[in-house]
């Protein structure tokens, strides 16, 4: 027992040891989850960007000969442990971080970051955004220091409506989503967009549940069914989205559902055949998108990680446009870099990513995709080896998804 | 429609809560790991039928689940009893910590693809244009096929009597020549394979991973507080109730409001109260009713003792 | 302050602590030891406001977190309205709103809580626990939502003595001289009638009925307390991280005190310190050694439920009975002897765990990777080896255990009967 202590100190004062050393690299903190609930999600994403980082900047010679390099930090998925985790980091000598998963734990880094440059000048640290889709974080809480290379809700939604409002066949819309912000924001965008688009839709009804609380999703598609809805728009992700779809399946719902997650990790064997022709997503890429390069990188991707599918383009793309940006400024100090990913006008394999300066929200092309019967034509990858893959309905342009900013930055 | 999905739901939670009363009613242990016990019976069935199908799993998975529960009984617990009821119940709880983490490490943390049987697949009947699958009415048959064992068991046999004589006098029934550890053994066991039944048939009806120990952790504490402490009838009942009323408040959209008008109280409009709706609270109503019954009935609908 | 509750020796020990608490930062320059430092700190008071209810009292809890998220809210949000107009006075002061917010919410839910002892109790708790972590998400205008409530600790222009609370060191000092302060509190409560009270409702309910007193009230009144103590704690974390969310609130809070409290020790005042410095170095430091860590966080559970019920407070004041009994010495060269094997078997177990991991979870370098580095090393997994060399290791530390833990062991009875023998 009082060994087991001692032991833990040692180790405990041993990793403090090691992490001062070895500056040879660029180093990124990558603050998300790798234990508890949601650590698949984060064991991936940081797989996604160790493979990233090898392919695509060290093998085509680095940041000014300097090799960059990922390394995890576990937050747990909790806002506090991530401020904890950022301290270790800073104290590592790391002065970039990412984060993806979770609104809370993207509010807290963005928090301490601000406080933290703020109270230390001299020791800068920057935060790249890789998934946190709140609004908010380049809106009214956009700092100077913060890059967000995902589309937010908002620009999603914006998406969304359009392709409604050009499908006539849609009448009677029915709103469901997770009891908390990104369920409250999906739900208000869509309401207030497709009032705006189309007037002659109905919004037929609109429910909030706890999050992961629910285990049947029956009555709530019972309720769907009677609205008469032919249409669910949804922000739910994880088990909530895939029970969603069961049920519907299982009850027989002739709608389709549009949602933002359906892609995500694990999500499509969940849903196996019940999501089939019936839910929809969008993404800024998918496996039977048709490009030069990322899908031959996806294949060598899944097969070098068996049980994870490669889905985040846009790992790829920030990790060349930091690169970029890096050997752009000629600096690897974060206030250069960041004045350098401003404005930055990047060609990637769907088109152009543009970086906007007045909010630092990463401008891209996205897709949205319907779950299909894997075909060999349109449908030639499948997905998670369910048999079924994304087929391309709608390209949606770097320009139709963009939306003025409520961003008032202040600028070092 | 509603009333057929509440029933459907109750009677999942029903098997859920079965092993959960029986084990409490029996031993006065609050197993906190018993949600562990439901997720390793899935996951042991999704291995079986990989290997061999769905039928043999859903007879041998439930019994590997009741042999690990009896050995956790054996070695674990029976030393933890001892140290007194808290030290029981931590040890259940550290227990599901463990539970969770070595099904990670086996099966991973994504869901695995466990799927209903191809003859379970399909709509059994549809009723107002809703269709309501084979698989629904299996569980339902399942669960009400468990009350009945279940009931006939106790009362009925001679194993029964002793499980029950063991309860209120051990010290009588070890005279008569009974072995009582080995009686606590087989009940826990027996409550872990009924876990483990509900697994076997939950894991494919919803989604077979790693939280999903979590996701119904507390709500079958639910039942069997409501039910009465210790009580199988309370449990039945009270998983129906819990059922129905969930499925109805979803099915109404009715506002808070609403309901604080129906008995004259108007909220003022605008406040966040006053705009949350009955379907928004549907998942914490079971919560509601029994901190409720705690306070109001502590001994449950139909339980016999307090604590 | 009177001396029969601060003798001279107690006073050293204490006084002792504070020192080492004002001195760790010194030797450890890195900020993030002193992060550490400060939950460590906010735990040891949200663990002993724990033990309140369930060592002295007898009350087991599942909805503890409850309290502390409300202080938490509550003081996060007092922080907001002072704003400018504030000063690092106020702000220093700031923890003690959290308290009284967690005391309200002890009166409120004390009442309808503590009206049974037992199991009763702890699923109202647990059910109040969930009420209140699900009603966090849907009333974001308290609560913040999902992205929680933030706040500035360095507020106003002015300084108090030098100090504005930004640098995370000042945090710590604030920190220690609030948790010294209710460290000092509680166990003062210990002292009074009240604690003796609590204890005696624990103990036996019935008698302290016939000897007069309402044992409802005092739990209610332990309740209420313990309610201010982790009022403060929440208030506390609300200042050192800026931010408070909604998963303070919810049940793996509850969960993660209720561990640290047992693990230390609910028999002893200084029990719940223990565990929450212990646990909290557990999840930060290991965590970010391994993966694994949420597997031998539960073992090193299991293996404490069942082998030191009694946490490691019991461990150690058995110890120092064997010391005052001059028996330890005794005793020492056996620990000795076992330490060597124990260490060779934990060696073994942790290497097959971090084989197994970096195999089957993905952990480690990567998922389907054909080696992993353990501590610098690497092992390649498709390989015999290294796997042999973890079995092997165990299986000789199970061995070595088992044989010279069976000599320790009788030597330990002996001493232990001595022990005994000496005290009847």
């Amino acid at each position: 027992m009082k060994s087991k202590f001692v032991q833990s100190l040692a180790l405990a004062t041993s990793a403090l040891l090691i992490g001062g050393s070895a500056f040879a690299q660029v180093k990124i903190a990558y603050i998300d989850p790798l234990s508890g609930p949601f650590a698949n999600v984060g064991d991936a994403g940081l797989k996604g960007f160790k493979e990233a980082a090898e392919i695509l900047v060290n093998q085509k010679g680095g940041i000014m000969g300097q090799k960059l390099e990922f390394v995890g930090f576990d937050n747990k998925g909790s806002p506090q442990e991530t401020q904890l985790q950022l301290k270790a980091a800073i104290d590592q000598g790391f002065r970039f971080v990412t984060l993806g998963n979770g609104s809370g734990a993207a509010h807290s880094l963005i928090d301490a970051v601000n406080k933290w440059n703020a109270r230390n000048p001299d020791k800068t640290v920057l935060f790249f955004n890789y998934a946190a889709v709140d609004p908010t974080l380049t809106g009214e809480k956009c700092s100077f220091w913060h890059f967000r290379f995902d589309a937010n809700t908002e620009m999603k939604m914006e998406a969304i409506s359009n392709f409604m409002e050009k499908d006539k066949n849609i009448k009677k819309v029915f709103i469901i989503g997770q009891d908390y912000a990104h369920g409250h924001q999906v739900a208000k965008y869509t309401k207030e967009m497709l009032t705006k688009k189309r007037p002659d839709i109905k919004i037929v009804g609109e429910d909030l549940h706890p999050i992961g609380r629910v285990k049947d999703f029956a009555p709530y598609i019972a309720k769907i069914k009677a609205s008469g809805a032919d249409t669910v728009m949804t922000g739910n992700w994880g088990n909530d989205l895939s029970l969603l779809i069961k049920a519907a399946k299982d009850a027989g719902l002739k709608a389709r559902f549009f949602t933002y997650y359906a892609g995500g990790l694990g999500t499509p064997q969940a849903m196996g055949a019940a999501g089939e022709n019936m839910v929809l997503q969008l993404t800024e890429w998918h496996m039977n998108v048709p490009t030069k390069s990322t899908e031959q990188f996806a294949l060598d991707f899944n097969k070098k990680y068996p049980g994870i599918w490669f889905y985040y383009l846009r790992v790829n793309n920030m990790v060349q446009m930091v690169a970029k940006a890096m050997n752009t400024a000629k600096s690897t100090d974060p206030k250069a870099v960041a004045l350098a990913l401003e404005d930055l006008r990047f060609p990637v394999d769907t088109g152009e990513v543009w970086m906007r300066k007045s909010d630092h929200q990463a401008m891209q092309p996205l897709y949205i995709s319907i779950f299909s019967k894997k075909d060999g034509k349109a449908v030639k990858h499948d997905s998670e080896g369910t048999g079924y893959g994304w087929k391309t309905l709608a390209t949606v342009s770097q320009r139709d998804s963009q939306l003025p900013t409520s961003c008032i930055m202040e600028r070092p | 429609m509603s009333l057929l999905n509440g029933i459907t739901y109750g009677l999942l939670l029903f098997m859920l809560s079965s092993g959960l009363t029986l084990i409490f009613s029996m031993m006065g242990i609050l197993n906190f790991a018993h949600a562990s016990f439901y997720m390793l019976g899935a996951y042991f069935a999704y291995q079986i039928s990989t290997w061999v199908g769905f039928w043999p799993g859903l007879l041998v998975a439930p019994l590997i689940v009741g042999a690990v529960g009896a050995a956790v009984e054996r070695y674990g617990l029976r030393r933890a009893h001892r140290f007194g009821h808290v030290a029981e119940l931590l040890f259940t709880f550290g227990l599901a910590f463990v539970v969770e983490e070595v099904v990670q490490l086996i099966w991973g943390k994504v869901a695995v693809d466990y799927r209903i049987p191809a003859e379970l697949d399909g709509t059994l009947f549809t009723l107002f244009s809703t269709d309501f699958p084979i698989y629904k009415g299996f569980m339902m048959l399942i669960s009400v096929g468990m009350l009945v064992a279940l009931y006939a068991l106790l009362t009925r046999t001679r194993i029964g009597l002793i499980i029950q004589a063991a309860l209120t006098k051990p010290d009588m029934v070890e005279a008569l020549g009974h072995n009582v550890p080995r009686i606590f053994m087989l009940v826990f066991g027996g409550g872990t394979a009924l876990a483990g039944l509900a697994g076997v048939i939950g894991g494919n009806a919803f989604i077979t991973e790693p939280g999903m120990a979590a996701a119904v952790g507390s709500i079958v504490f639910v039942v069997v507080v409501v039910g009465g402490l210790g009580s199988l009838g309370g449990a039945f009942v009270a998983s129906l109730l819990i059922g129905c009323i969930q499925t109805f408040s979803v099915a109404l959209s009715i506002s808070v409001t609403d309901v604080f008008a129906l008995i004259g109280v108007s909220l003022p409009q605008g406040s966040q109260v006053a705009r949350l709706t009955i379907t928004q609270l549907a998942p914490v109503l079971p919560y509601l009713l029994m901190v409720g019954i705690l306070i109001f009935r502590p001994r449950g609908l139909m339980g016999a003792r307090e604590s | 302050m009177n001396s029969a509750i601060f003798p001279r020796g107690r006073l050293l020990l204490w006084g002792g602590c504070l020192a080492a608490a004002i001195a760790l930062p010194l030797l450890f320059k890195s900020g993030f030891v002193v992060s550490l430092l400060c939950q460590m700190g906010i735990m040891v008071v949200f663990a002993l406001s724990y033990n309140m209810l369930l060592g002295q009292t007898g009350l087991l809890s599942f909805g503890h977190a409850v309290y502390y998220g409300l202080g938490a809210f509550v003081t996060m949000h007092a922080l907001n309205i002072v704003g400018k107009d504030g000063g690092p006075l106020t702000t220093a002061l700031l923890p003690l709103v959290g308290g009284l917010a967690g005391m309200l919410a002890g009166v409120l839910l004390g009442y309808v809580t503590t009206k049974k002892a037992g199991t009763t109790f702890a699923m109202i708790s647990l059910g109040i626990g969930e009420l209140v972590a699900a009603s966090a998400l849907m009333f974001p205008g308290f609560f913040g939502g999902e992205g929680g409530v933030s706040g500035n600790r360095v507020v106003g222009k002015e300084n108090l003595l030098g100090l504005t609370w930004g640098p995370q060191v000042e945090m710590y000092g604030l920190i220690v001289a609030w948790a010294f302060l209710a460290t000092v509190a509680m166990f003062a409560l210990t002292q009074t009638p009240l604690g003796r009270m609590a204890n005696a409702v624990r103990d036996n309910p019935e008698r302290a009925e016939f000897v007069g007193y309402d044992t409802q009230r005092v739990r209610f009144l332990m309740v209420i307390l313990s309610g201010l103590f982790a009022g403060i704690a929440g208030g506390l974390s609300a200042l050192n991280y800026e931010i408070i969310t909604a998963e303070t609130l919810n049940a793996h809070t509850s969960g993660v005190v209720l561990l640290m409290t047992f693990v230390g020790g609910i028999g002893f005042f200084y029990g719940p310190i223990i565990g929450a410095i212990l646990i909290t170095v557990m999840q930060i430091v290991i965590g970010g050694l391994t993966h694994a860590w949420l597997l031998y966080f539960g073992l090193f559970f299991l293996f404490m439920v069942l082998m030191a019920p009694g946490g490691i407070a019991s461990v150690i004041a058995v110890q120092r009975n064997l010391w005052l009994a001059g028996l330890l010495g005794r005793m020492l060269p056996h620990y000795l002897a076992v330490a060597l094997p124990v260490l060779v078997l934990l060696a073994g177990l942790v290497g097959l765990v971090e084989l197994s991991y970096a195999l089957l979870a993905g952990e480690g370098v990567g998922a389907g990777d054909t080696a992993t580095r353990v501590m610098t090393m690497e092992f390649h997994l498709n390989t015999p080896g290294p796997w042999l060399a973890a079995l092997g290791t165990t299986a000789l530390g199970l061995l070595l255990t088992r044989w010279i833990g069976s000599r320790a062991g009788v030597a330990w009875n002996a001493a232990l009967a001595t022990l005994h023998g000496d005290k009847a």
